[in-house]
């Protein structure tokens, strides 16, 4: 007994080291392969305050764009408004809309790490949960990871653990929207697409129909350059994206109205198996 | 005495946590680049200080910057092997001089100051990037990483520690 309390006392310094370290490492590996942990990460109420705070001060740098951007928006959505020339009125009863949309705003972004993570303005406040996407003016951006109050954290498709469902504009064929060559931020890798499809560089891709978190045909960037993958069935495509993942101001998360029905449906069916 | 070394160890903890996420998280230089400038804290902490409120301190320092980042535990594991460490590398570095009561960074050569600092960064940051990457396969995306960001943090590490050191101590 003496000499446990002996060693104990002789190798206490190396022992907490130990432990702090299992502590972290536990943390790391958890974070490699679940949903991060509820509180420890940049929603929360501390780090979310001091970002709003830091983001007040940097986005009058950019004000002038942002208008650009927005009027940019504007115009495109009022060129489709008016050639759409009746305005039925079931696109205004909100009793038959599928998405509905909420206004945001980034508060800090990352995009060179492994797992590339946005935190944004809006949290459970504005009924904002889990599995959300969240998309730009020009394209997709990620899926609500963990929410707080008045923040969240978004999973950018810049990160190793995204896997969106997209598929080429105008055809049917879908694959997975991944992250594989992680030092180029403007470049994602589209997979599974099987090789009798007719590609040509150019192509644009957009999101599928077969994902309860993103609508269809939201665009997600054009084919940069394509090649037969290891098993020689199926294309591995570099698709250049149409946002900038580095410059990221205002953003529109989509609230899925009919997810829960959805997932249950499935839920269902899985279990009557 | 005690009390002003606290506090300024608690002030450079606040300053260098916000210092790293508000700037150097952002910088993205040449695209990855972020240069983990809270390593000074280690840099800077005082020798003579028991060492387990030091590798406690280093492990809530590693979290609030993972927290911030959302890179959550790579820092802090990182920040506390380095802790852990730095007797070694002080032993390797200083020789046996600095388990004398007078030692002072400040007294030391600027060689030393200079060996130390690189050494303490390059296992940080190689421990960093085995951590964030993790695989053998990209053992060279390590490297290079280690490397490039490794550079860029011991020339701003160099200069905030020259424009910061205390004569007066």
């Amino acid at each position: 007994m003496q000499q446990i309390i002996n060693f104990l006392i002789r190798y206490k310094i190396f022992l907490l080291y130990l432990f702090l370290l299992l502590i972290s490492c536990i943390f790391t590996f958890q974070s490699h392969s679940y949903h991060q942990s509820k509180f420890l990460n940049s929603s929360n109420y501390i780090s979310g305050s001091i970002y709003t705070f830091s983001d007040n001060v940097t986005s009058y740098f950019g004000l002038r764009e942002e208008n650009n951007k927005l009027v940019e928006e504007n115009k495109r959505l009022r060129d489709k408004l008016f050639n759409n020339v009746v305005l039925s009125p079931s696109l205004i009863d909100s009793t038959t809309i599928d998405y509905e949309v909420v206004r945001g705003r980034v508060i800090n972004n990352s995009y060179a790490d492994q797992r590339n993570y946005i935190t944004i303005n809006k949290g459970k406040n504005d009924s904002i949960v889990q599995d959300m996407g969240v998309i730009t003016d020009k394209g997709i951006l990620g899926i609500v990871e963990n929410t707080s109050d008045k923040f969240s954290t978004v999973q950018s498709i810049l990160s190793d653990k995204s896997n969106i469902n997209a598929k080429i504009k105008n055809s049917n064929h879908f694959g997975s929207l991944v992250w594989e060559n992680t030092t180029d931020y403007n470049v994602v890798q589209l997979i599974d697409i099987p090789r009798l499809v007719p590609l040509t560089i150019g192509d644009t891709i957009v999101t599928g129909a077969m994902s309860s978190i993103f609508p269809e045909n939201i665009p997600i960037g054009t084919i940069k350059r394509f090649d037969l993958d290891n098993s020689k069935s199926f294309y591995f495509i570099d698709v250049e994206l149409f946002n900038d993942m580095t410059n990221i101001g205002y953003i529109y998360i989509i609230r899925n109205l009919n997810r829960k029905e959805v997932l249950e449906l499935e839920a269902e069916t899985e279990a009557n198996d | 005495m005690i009390n002003s070394t606290s506090f300024l160890i608690v002030l450079r903890f606040i300053l260098l946590v916000l210092l790293q996420v508000l700037v150097f998280n952002k910088l993205n230089f040449f695209g990855y680049i972020n240069p983990m400038i809270y390593i000074l804290f280690l840099y800077w902490y005082p020798i003579k200080q028991n060492r387990t409120t030091f590798i406690i301190l280093c492990f809530f320092l590693g979290l609030c910057v993972d927290i911030f980042s959302d890179t959550l535990a790579i820092n802090a594991a990182t920040t506390v092997t380095i802790a852990y460490l730095r007797p070694t590398i002080m032993r390797f570095v200083f020789g046996v001089n600095y388990e004398f009561q007078s030692f002072k960074l400040n007294n030391s050569t600027k060689a030393q100051q200079f060996t130390f600092l690189a050494l303490l960064i390059i296992i940080h940051h190689l421990a960093y990037f085995t951590l964030e990457i993790f695989s053998i396969s990209n053992s060279l995306l390590i490297l290079q990483k280690t490397l490039t960001v490794g550079v860029s943090t011991l020339i701003l590490g160099i200069l905030f520690s020259t424009l910061f050191s205390s004569k007066k101590e």
